[in-house]
């Protein structure tokens, strides 16, 4: 029989997935996968919990937390285009003006 | 906790696998797919949970706007730029490190907390219906769908003007 906790066994696996290319990448569009790996995660738990107190609460956030999201990718790829036309690359180590 | 539903398993196999393609696959564009797979999988999650409007919102979003909107921007920036980000051996090594022992201890942390006691939480509770949504967004999180339209109009607008070329513009006058 599968429980709750097991989807957030599952959340967890994805979330660390996501942090370790968060660590380990150093592509910017792949470090948006990454970002995009670790909100999905969150939203498996909101829906999963939701489900399992029977809350409408709990789904209403994954919609907005999708939107949110979704918005987050169109201005985080922009950024990432501008980037790309400054340097004429998008490794994370090279984009050196903002280093303190 | 024993798994024996095939479906479950299918879909966490499947979730879980090209989330890893997605990150390690050496074609980002092929990375950019597996990250759509990925997100199919968390709506098949949805699913699993009895939450079909969720799901078929995660599809519409994430599936139809967000993956390709990943495609266009990785065609978009020159293919040696893609290629030629370097491996950094050690820094791969202690992120793996890092995150099992994350993974291991938040894994244990759960797994001994009270939220593997089915009497808490379990799925035989009634799911929730997609009215009842509808209806909690457009009554008491009102506000919020307000705010939220703007954010989304606001980042619409500013990956725009992010986008936008100067240098090509003043030379048309």
């Amino acid at each position: 029989m599968v429980e709750i906790i097991d989807y957030v066994m599952i959340s967890t696996i994805l979330f660390g997935i996501g942090i370790y290319g968060l660590v380990a990448k150093r592509s910017a569009i792949r470090m948006i996968f990454a970002i995009e790996i670790v909100a999905n995660a969150a939203n498996l738990n909101l829906v999963a919990f939701s489900r399992g107190l029977s809350n409408v609460q709990g789904q209403t956030f994954a919609l907005f937390s999708i939107a949110i999201a979704a918005a987050e990718v169109a201005v985080g790829l922009g950024i990432i285009i501008i980037a790309y036309r400054l340097y004429k690359e998008i490794d994370v180590e090279e984009f050196k003006s903002l280093k303190g | 906790m024993v798994m024996d539903d095939p479906v479950f398993l299918a879909v966490s196999a499947l979730t879980v696998g090209s989330a890893i393609v997605a990150l390690e696959t050496r074609e980002l564009i092929y990375g950019g797919i597996a990250l759509a797979i990925s997100m199919l999988g968390i709506a098949g999650f949805f699913l699993l949970l009895d939450s079909p409007f969720v799901a078929m919102f995660q599809i519409l979003v994430y599936v139809g706007a967000v993956a390709v909107l990943i495609i266009f921007t990785v065609m978009l920036v020159r293919t040696q730029a893609l290629f030629s980000t370097k491996e950094d051996k050690g820094r791969k090594a202690s992120g793996v490190v890092l995150v099992l022992i994350f993974m291991i201890g938040l894994g244990a942390l759960l797994l001994v907390s009270g939220l593997s006691n089915p009497q808490l939480m379990n799925l035989q509770m009634p799911p929730v219906d997609f009215k009842a949504i509808g209806e909690e967004m457009l009554t008491y999180y009102s506000p919020v769908l307000i705010a939220l339209g703007l954010v989304l109009g606001g980042s619409i607008i500013g990956a725009l003007a992010l986008a936008r070329r100067e240098d090509i513009e003043t030379k048309d006058g």
